[in-house]
C-alpha cells in the first residue's frame, strides 16, 4: 500500500493550492481519506483517540442494509414473476431465484446509482464551495433513498427527489450533522407530495401496467400494497362484500397473511417489505451499538399500543387488524430500524429518545388508519417526530436544569437555617 | 467504616507499558524550570532577576492578581534565565541547579495546634498556594475563599496510572499533617479523603472523612468524588489538593523546607523502563524517560494520556503532573484495509462496538498510537459521551451551550461542577473528534472572565 500512497503523494500538487486541478481537491481530499486515515496526530487534549470515525460508523449501517437490499432485490423479481403468472405462490421461494434476482437488479441498481450519484454530486459541490471536506452523512442516506422507492419510479424522478433533499433538507442547514428532518424521508416525502399522481397506483411492481395492457396480469391481481389495499376499506362497512374480500387476504394463506409480510413476499417499495432483513439490520446496530435500541424499542411499543387500542374501538374492519400485523406492514419497521434512530435528527437525551420512538410509532399507526389519503403515515410520523425532538430534549434538559435548581436551593436553605 | 460509592460510568483505557512498583532515583536535572502556563490564570510578576542565587524555597514570582501566592524555586542554584514567548508571555523561569540541595528554612508550626490565620500564612510564603486548585473553573485557589471543603482524590484510575501506595510511601507522616492543616483551612465540610474500596494505603490518617470509590475511570477524578459526595452548587467553592502536595504542606510545615519531591509513575509502550521515577519539582522530563532520547516518532506526554501535555526536547515535567509516557507518533496514514476505518481493529482500543475491543479479552493491553483516527466531522452520533460521564449532568448540551456562548445555559447545564480534565475520556470516545477539554477549558474561562 506504500506504492498507493506514494502515487498519491505524486498527483496531490496538482490538486493544491495552485495546481491545475485544484478545483478538484475536495474530490481528491475525499478519495484520499477514504482510502487512508490520514496522519493527523492530536495535539491539545487526549494524546490517544479511539479508533472509531464516522467512515465507520456509516460504514456499519450500511452493512446494517444490506439484507434488505437484497431481500428487496429478490422481491422485486418475486412479484413480477408472480404478477404474470410464471410462478405461482405455490412455488418454493428459491425457485428461478437467479432469474429473480436479475430482475430485481435490473430496476434496483439503477435508483442507487442514480441516488449516489446525484447525492454525491451535490455534497462535492457544496464542500467545495465551502472548502470543507466531505462528510459521510450521505453514504447512508444514498442507501436509504431507493430503499424507500417504488420499483417502477422513474430515475428522472429519484434525482429530483434526491436534489431536493439534500439541497433544502440538508445542505441549506449546514450539511451532515446540522439537518432538521431525515434527509431520505424528505426524498420521499417531496414525491409523495408533488407526485401524488405517479406515485400511487402500478408502480408498486414491476411492469404491472405494461403487462395489464398486454393482458399478461394474472386475473385479480391489482398491484396494490397492503396499506393501499386496507386504505380502500375505510368508510365502508365491515360487513361489505368488498371489504370482506379484501380483509380475507390478512387471513392465515392470504396474500397479506402475518408470515407473509414478515418475511416480506408482498409488494411493496423495494427495502420495506421483510420484516426479517429489517430486524436482522437492527440486530447489527443494536449489536454495534450503533442504532438507539431505545428508540426502536419505544417506537415497536408505541405503534403496538396505538394498534392494540383501534382493536378496542373496532370501528371499521382497518381498526380490527392486530397489533402485530400492522406493524410488519407497509414502512413501519423500515421506519423504526433505519429512520427513526438517526441520530442527527431524533431525540438526543436517552429520556427523549423514549418519548420520541413511543410517540413516532403510535402516530404512524395513528396516521395511517384514521387518514387513508396518507397510507405511509410511517413517513408522516417520523418527519413530524423530526421536527418536534428538539422540544421533547428541552423539556429533557429542563428537568436535569431544574433538579440542579433544587438542589442550590435547599443548600440555601440549610445556610439560611 | 467508610462508606463506598459505586461509579458505574466510565472506562479503563488498557494501555501497554504499565509502570512497576520499583521506585528509581531518577538522575539529576543540570536545570530545573517553573512553568507558569501550568498554572492557568496565572500572571506572573518576577522577583528573582537571572544571576540571583536562590535556596530552594527563594521566591521566583508571584501572581499579579493575587500577589500573596507565591511561587517557589524548587532546588537551590543559579536563576539562568526568564524565557518568554509571544507577547513576552512568560514560559519558564529555568533555574541551574547546583548540586548543593539547599533550603530557605521557613517557620516550624504544629499543625493541631496552629491557628487558621498561622496555617494560610505559612502555606502562601511556603509556596504551597499554586498546588491548591479550586472548583468551580478549575483554576489555583484564592486565598481569601473560604473554601466548603478540601477534597484530596486519594487515587488515579487515569491509564497509566501511579500506585499511591508506592508514591506515599514513607511519607504518610507528612500527608498526615497536610490533612490537619488543611482541615483548619476548610469551611464544614472539611477534608474529604477519596480512597479505593480495600486499599489500606490511608488507613492510619485522621481528620478526613475518607468515601471509597469502586468503579472505572474517571473514579479518581477528584471532580467525580465531589460530585458523588456533596456536588458543587451556583456560589460554593472547594479546594483541591493532590496527595503529593500534601505530603508536601506537611513537610513544609512540620520540618520548614519546601521540598517538592515527587514519585512520578512513567510508562508507556515506548518507554524503555516503566516504574515509578523520584524527581524534584521542575525537573527535565529527560530524566523521566529511563535512558531512552526524544525521536521524532515517540510522543512524550507529561501527565496522563487523556490530559497532559506533549512534551518537546528540553522540556520539563509539569508543575501539576505526577505521571509521564511515552507512545508512538501516528504520523503514518492508514489504509483502510488493513489499519484503517475498515479493519478489523483487533489492535485498536474502541470504547465503540463496531470495533472488538468489547469481544476481547479484559486482560489485553494495546498499544496506541496519537493518530487522531479520523477527522474532525460535526456532531453526529448522540448517546456515545454519557456512558463515559459519571455526572447528573448533559455531557453534550453542556458543550453545545459552550460552543454557543451562552453563560446562563453553562451555568444551568453545572459547569461549575467540571473541570476539563472530566471531559478526557467523552473526548477519546467521540467518534466526530470534537477538542471537548479545549471546549470546556474556554467555557470556563468565559464563565469566569464574565463574574469578574
Amino acid at each position: 500500500m506504500k506504492a498507493l500512497h506514494q502515487l498519491l503523494d505524486r498527483v496531490r500538487p496538482n490538486f493544491q493550492e495552485g495546481g491545475k486541478l485544484s478545483r478538484f481537491w475536495v474530490v481528491f481530499d475525499a478519495l484520499e481519506t477514504f482510502a487512508f486515515t490520514p496522519g493527523h496526530v492530536t495535539h491539545k487534549g487526549t494524546h490517544v483517540r479511539d479508533g472509531i470515525d464516522l467512515k465507520r460508523t456509516m460504514f456499519m449501517v450500511i452493512v446494517a442494509l444490506i439484507p434488505a437490499l437484497l431481500f428487496g432485490t429478490w422481491n422485486q423479481g418475486h412479484q413480477y414473476l408472480l404478477s404474470i403468472g410464471e410462478i405461482t405462490t405455490a412455488d418454493p421461494l428459491t425457485y428461478r431465484i437467479l432469474e429473480k434476482l436479475g430482475i430485481g437488479a435490473w430496476k434496483v441498481l439503477p435508483l442507487v446509482v442514480v441516488s449516489y450519484g446525484v447525492g454525491l454530486g451535490i455534497e462535492f459541490w457544496f464542500a467545495g464551495i465551502r472548502k470543507h471536506a466531505i462528510n459521510e452523512g450521505f453514504l447512508v442516506s444514498g442507501m436509504l433513498i431507493p430503499l424507500v422507492m417504488p420499483v417502477d419510479v422513474p430515475l428522472w424522478m429519484v434525482a429530483l427527489a434526491t436534489a431536493f433533499a439534500v439541497v433544502i433538507a440538508k445542505e441549506v442547514f449546514g450539511g451532515t450533522g446540522m439537518n432538521i428532518v431525515n434527509v431520505a424521508l424528505t426524498a420521499r416525502a417531496f414525491l409523495f407530495f408533488a407526485y401524488p399522481k405517479q406515485m400511487s397506483g402500478e408502480i408498486w411492481i414491476h411492469n404491472v401496467g405494461a403487462s395489464k395492457v398486454d393482458g399478461m396480469l394474472v386475473d385479480g391481481y391489482t398491484g396494490a400494497t397492503a396499506l393501499g389495499e386496507l386504505a380502500g376499506t375505510v368508510g365502508k362497512s365491515a360487513s361489505d362484500p368488498a371489504v370482506v374480500a379484501t380483509m380475507a387476504q390478512f387471513e392465515p394463506g392470504g396474500m397479506f397473511s402475518w408470515a407473509n409480510a414478515f418475511f416480506g413476499t408482498i409488494p411493496g417499495s423495494i427495502g420495506e417489505t421483510s420484516s426479517l432483513a429489517i430486524l436482522i439490520g437492527a440486530a447489527i446496530l443494536i449489536w454495534t451499538g450503533i442504532g438507539s435500541w431505545r428508540i426502536m424499542l419505544s417506537f415497536l411499543l408505541g405503534g403496538l399500543g396505538m394498534a392494540f387500542l383501534f382493536n378496542l374501538a373496532a370501528a371499521n374492519a382497518y381498526m380490527t387488524l392486530p397489533p402485530l400485523h400492522q406493524v410488519v406492514l407497509g414502512g413501519f419497521m423500515f421506519g423504526m430500524v433505519f429512520m427513526a434512530t438517526d441520530p442527527v435528527t431524533a431525540a438526543q437525551t436517552d429520556l427523549g429518545k423514549w418519548i420520541y420512538g413511543f410517540l413516532g410509532g403510535a402516530l404512524s399507526i395513528l396516521i395511517r388508519v384514521v387518514n387513508p389519503a396518507y397510507p405511509e403515515g410511517v413517513m408522516m410520523a417520523i418527519l413530524f417526530m423530526n421536527v418536534v425532538a428538539p422540544l421533547i430534549d428541552h423539556y429533557v434538559v429542563q428537568g436535569n436544569v431544574r433538579r440542579r435548581e433544587k438542589r442550590w436551593l435547599s443548600a440555601q436553605q440549610q445556610v439560611a437555617s | 467504616m467508610s462508606r463506598t460509592i459505586r461509579i458505574r460510568k466510565g472506562a479503563d483505557i488498557r494501555l501497554k507499558g504499565r509502570p512497576t512498583a520499583a521506585v528509581v532515583d531518577a538522575p539529576k536535572s543540570a536545570v530545573y524550570a517553573i512553568q507558569p502556563t501550568d498554572f492557568h490564570g496565572v500572571t506572573p510578576k518576577m522577583e528573582a532577576k537571572p544571576g540571583d542565587r536562590l535556596q530552594a524555597g527563594d521566591v521566583l514570582f508571584r501572581d499579579k492578581n493575587k500577589p500573596r501566592v507565591a511561587y517557589l524555586s524548587p532546588v537551590s542554584g543559579v536563576l539562568k534565565e526568564v524565557v518568554r514567548g509571544e507577547k513576552r508571555r512568560i514560559l519558564a523561569v529555568e533555574i541551574e541547579a547546583d548540586g548543593a540541595d539547599g533550603f530557605r528554612s521557613f517557620p516550624v508550626l504544629d499543625p493541631a495546634r496552629a491557628s487558621r490565620e498561622q496555617i494560610l500564612e505559612a502555606l502562601l510564603e511556603g509556596g504551597m498556594f499554586p498546588f491548591i486548585e479550586q472548583r468551580p473553573f478549575a483554576v489555583p485557589a484564592d486565598p481569601s475563599d473560604r473554601p466548603r471543603a478540601v477534597y484530596i482524590s486519594g487515587f488515579s484510575s487515569a491509564p497509566l496510572a501511579p500506585d499511591m501506595s508506592v508514591v506515599l510511601a514513607g511519607r504518610l507522616g507528612a500527608f498526615q499533617a497536610g490533612v490537619t492543616a488543611l482541615a483548619k483551612l476548610a469551611g464544614p465540610g472539611g477534608v474529604q479523603l477519596g480512597v479505593r474500596p480495600g486499599d489500606d494505603t490511608y488507613s492510619g490518617i485522621e481528620g478526613a472523612t475518607a468515601t471509597a470509590f469502586d468503579g472505572p475511570h474517571p473514579a479518581g477524578n477528584v471532580g467525580v468524588q465531589i460530585h458523588w459526595t456533596q456536588p458543587i452548587n451556583k456560589g460554593e467553592v472547594v479546594w483541591t489538593v493532590h496527595p503529593e502536595d500534601v505530603v508536601a504542606m506537611g513537610h513544609l510545615l512540620t520540618q520548614g523546607e519546601y521540598r517538592m519531591d515527587r514519585v512520578v509513575a512513567a510508562g508507556g509502550s515506548e518507554h524503555p523502563a516503566p516504574g515509578h521515577y523520584r524527581v524534584r519539582l521542575g525537573a527535565r522530563m529527560d530524566a523521566l524517560m529511563g535512558g531512552a532520547s526524544y525521536s521524532d516518532r515517540v510522543r512524550v506526554v507529561s501527565g496522563d494520556v487523556l490530559t497532559g501535555t506533549e512534551v518537546h526536547p528540553g522540556g520539563y515535567l509539569g508543575a501539576q503532573h505526577h505521571q509521564m509516557a511515552m507512545l508512538p507518533e501516528g504520523k503514518e496514514p492508514k489504509f483502510l484495509l488493513t489499519e484503517g476505518w475498515l479493519s478489523p481493529g483487533l489492535d485498536k482500543f474502541s470504547l465503540s462496538r463496531a470495533f472488538p475491543t468489547w469481544l476481547l479479552p479484559k486482560s489485553k493491553e494495546y498499544t496506541l498510537d496519537t493518530n487522531n483516527n479520523g477527522e474532525h466531522r460535526a456532531f453526529v452520533v448522540t448517546g456515545q459521551y454519557e456512558p463515559v460521564f459519571p455526572f447528573e449532568i448533559l455531557p453534550v448540551h453542556l458543550v453545545k451551550s459552550i460552543l454557543a456562548n451562552d453563560i446562563d445555559g453553562m451555568e444551568r447545564l453545572g459547569i461549575y461542577e467540571v473541570a476539563p480534565e472530566d471531559f478526557a475520556l467523552c473526548e477519546y470516545a467521540c467518534t466526530s473528534k470534537m477538542e471537548l477539554q479545549h471546549i470546556v477549558r474556554e467555557g470556563l474561562d468565559m464563565l469566569q472572565t464574565e463574574l469578574g
